[in-house]
């Protein structure tokens, strides 16, 4: 669909703004703007302050609305939107989180701006370009791929623009490719593989034999890795075959026919969106399953839903958020019944992640009492522990990752479903701080704040 | 890694992606050789003939009856593109065909996003079909060998009304020359609408039987039409024989490649085009006379 329709709202000409940029380098910057209580002893940076001098503020999610995470894209988007309708609105669930959260953000309205970016990094990067350009925002978010975050990581490290991670599993999104402008909410490879790797091992035993299913960029490799290392090095499992596909294959056959002859007992898919269930499914088709069992690291939303519960039925999987955690926190509950009033389904985590990213920042924002952007994120710097739909959370002031619980699920059978949703049963909360690597070990180097 | 099973395996994987991706490219092909129009909606027709096929299998509960759905419903929307909107730009640069075509594919694919949303949808085989096959020296889905089978009956009826029809013997002179056709007080534009048609019907039909085995969502032709544009120039554009000789080779470059390490076999697919356009730039089976 027409990804670009809510961009319109200019507030300054591209003329204006290159005359803008050519002021600032001549060091002449913050005269050339009205100076607001709070930008008075801020220098200009990235869009501040002229992305905040109206009554409203524009952020704006490059989201994958086409291609093969366009179904994941989608559940986000609603996360967001219900997020921002929540941060105008002072919802309770939303002052919850940040509570000194007033209709708005500091006086001023959230503007969601939205375009498609078909999960590829470019468009992605274009895409916040035109919007730094256009609408002068002052948040950007959105990746359903990580290959999308670790690009909008450093490009908004190079503009100065604040960005909160969509769904990215990646290590490298808070490892290597960590920025001093990027925060994640979610749980990633290495969290994913401690959490699950033990499960595993306790349910079926050392020294069994797996073989991966990875797709071909960031997010595949480190997943595989995570979770391999884990596995064998705790209980001995042997990795006998690595198919490694490119994002969006349609027919696994190939991949599958080296599995079938590969003598594996496992079958641990880390493929994600479309190419998930594709590869589920033919698997199925192949005898693959349910001959080897199937083991999902890294949860993809509506997995169920696609492939039908017959095969994910018994399948372990570690995921970010399910819809039955709102029986253990009382936010999930107050989270699961507004998007379930709004959109008439019972959001799954990307959804989640999404909202959640959003009211963090609102909370950031509010408490901070300032849009400078190196005053947002030395607020969130601070480590402080605040409430979430999963219980107290806290963001690690080294690389910027949320340390928050990781959820084990298991896909119910058919029968024991007690609606159309009831796709999986919550098996452990697993907390997060000891599942996560040294602040480190991943190579992360913040950079500059401005 | 790479023993007897597995080799023979991936031969019969390339020879059913080969299969598929020769009717495609027919229909491409034909569409190609006898109008001058390169169809970039042939993409979105495939994706079409899978939802048609689903959305009656959802009512009817009949494989068969899905593969006519799926096959008439998009020999239609191809008559009605090419009355519509074709028939006016064949005086047109190029670069508006494709343009107009690659825009209708976008709309196609959208509206079809519209109204059944981006989860994908399944078509199961017929239930004869369903489930693996002992074949000695490996197994194999039941239903890929049966598409194998049903792709290769249409690839015949396509060459029977081609090559043994006066209607075939026009459309190939139209390829050959159509001025000269016309010429010959042959109503070219009448013609025109019926290749169309048949060349969409191709993808539908390829759409709706791939249904069961690659499940259906708004963007799956996308890639597919890629691979069939390659199997196109590989084969020599406009020709039905290379059509089927260049998905043969592009279904088995595809999956011995994989074999050894799948991340290249899409690269050795575009190396064997970038050596064909080097070796022989008007297509294996392609001659020069051809626009």
């Amino acid at each position: 669909m027409a990804s670009r329709k809510d961009t319109f709202h200019t507030s300054l000409s591209r003329r204006a703004l290159l005359r803008q940029t050519a002021a600032l380098t001549a060091g002449l910057g913050t005269l050339r703007f009205t100076p607001h209580a709070w930008a008075v002893d801020h220098p200009a940076i990235g869009t501040y302050p002229a992305g905040t001098s109206g009554d409203a503020v524009n952020i704006a999610a490059s989201v994958p609305r086409t291609g093969t995470y366009a179904v994941q894209g989608e559940d986000e988007l609603k996360g967001w939107q219900l997020a921002v309708e929540h941060i105008n609105s002072s919802d309770p669930l939303l002052q919850k989180i940040a509570p000194k959260v007033k209709n708005g953000l500091l006086g001023k309205k959230v503007n969601l701006l939205v375009a498609d970016s078909a999960a590829k990094p470019n468009q992605a990067v274009q895409e916040q370009q035109r919007f730094i350009n256009e609408n002068k925002i002052i948040l950007m978010t959105g990746s359903t791929s990580s290959a999308v975050a670790v690009a909008l990581n450093h490009f908004a490290q190079r503009e100065k623009i604040l960005y909160v991670t969509g769904i990215s599993g990646s290590n490298d999104t808070t490892g290597k490719d960590c920025v001093r402008y990027s925060f994640r909410q979610n749980f990633y490879g290495e969290t994913a593989a401690n959490a699950i790797g033990p499960v595993l091992v306790k349910q079926f035993g050392k020294n069994r034999k797996a073989a991966f299913m990875t797709p071909d960029y960031t997010y595949g490799h480190t997943v595989t890795k995570s979770v391999n290392d884990y596995l064998s090095k705790n209980a001995g499992w042997q990795m006998v075959t690595n198919q490694v596909s490119p994002l969006g294959t349609q027919d696994f056959s190939q991949y599958l026919t080296n599995i079938a002859n590969s003598g594996a007992e496992f079958l641990v898919n880390v493929n994600w969106g479309r190419d998930a269930v594709l590869s589920i499914q033919q698997a199925k088709q192949f005898g693959i399953l349910p001959k080897m069992t199937l083991v999902v690291p890294y949860q993809i939303p509506f997995l169920a839903k696609e492939t039908g519960p017959e095969l994910t039925a018994g399948v372990y999987a570690a995921t970010d958020f399910w819809w039955t955690l709102e029986d253990k926190y009382p936010l999930a509950k107050m989270f699961v019944d507004a998007f379930y009033k709004k959109y008439n389904y019972r959001p799954e985590w990307g959804a989640n992640n999404a909202y959640m990213q959003f009211a963090i920042w609102a909370r950031m924002v509010s408490e901070a009492n300032s849009f400078f952007p190196p005053d947002i994120i030395k607020q969130y710097e601070k480590g402080e522990t605040f409430p979430s739909t999963v219980g107290d959370v806290h963001f690690r002031p080294q690389d910027h990752q949320l340390i928050r619980p990781v959820v084990i699920v298991r896909g119910k059978a058919p029968k024991d479903m007690k609606n159309n949703e009831d796709y999986w049963e919550v098996v452990e909360v697993v907390p997060g701080e000891p599942l996560m690597q040294t602040p480190d070990a991943f190579g992360c180097n913040l950079g500059e704040y401005t | 890694m790479i023993n007897w099973p597995t080799f023979v395996s991936q031969l019969f994987n390339g020879l059913v992606l080969g299969a598929l991706l020769a009717l495609i490219a027919s229909g491409l092909t034909i569409i190609y050789g006898t109008l001058g129009v390169l169809n970039l909606a042939h993409g979105a027709m495939f994706m079409l003939g899978g939802y048609a096929g689903w959305l009656a299998y959802s009512y009817t509960g009949s494989f068969l009856i899905a593969v006519l759905a799926g096959s008439l419903f998009v020999m239609l929307v191809g008559v009605v593109m090419e009355l519509v909107v074709i028939r006016h730009f064949y005086q047109r640069p190029h670069e508006d065909q494709l343009l107009v075509t690659f825009g209708l594919g976008i709309v196609f694919v959208e509206t079809v996003r519209f109204f059944f949303g981006s989860l994908s949808k399944a078509v199961p085989p017929p239930p004869a079909l369903v489930g693996i096959t002992p074949l000695g020296f490996m197994f194999y889905p039941t239903y890929r060998l049966a598409l194998l089978g049903i792709v290769v009956v249409a690839l015949i009826a396509l060459y029977l009304v081609l090559y043994r029809t006066r209607i075939g013997m026009i459309v190939r002179a139209g390829i050959e020359d159509s001025a000269m056709v016309d010429a010959l007080g042959i109503d070219v534009y009448k013609i025109f609408m019926l290749v169309f048609g048949i060349g969409a019907m191709a993808a539908g039909f390829a759409g709706i039987v791939n249904a069961p085995v690659v499940s259906i969502a708004p963007d799956v032709g996308e890639s597919i039409l890629v691979q069939t544009f390659v199997v196109v120039v590989i084969g020599g554009v406009g020709s039905f024989p290379g059509a089927v000789l260049g998905g043969l080779i592009a279904g088995e470059i595809i999956s011995i490649t994989s074999m050894f390490n799948p991340g290249y076999s899409y690269v050795m697919l575009f190396v064997a085009m970038t050596l064909v356009l080097v070796l022989r730039p008007y297509g294996l089976l392609g001659t020069a006379a051809r626009e």
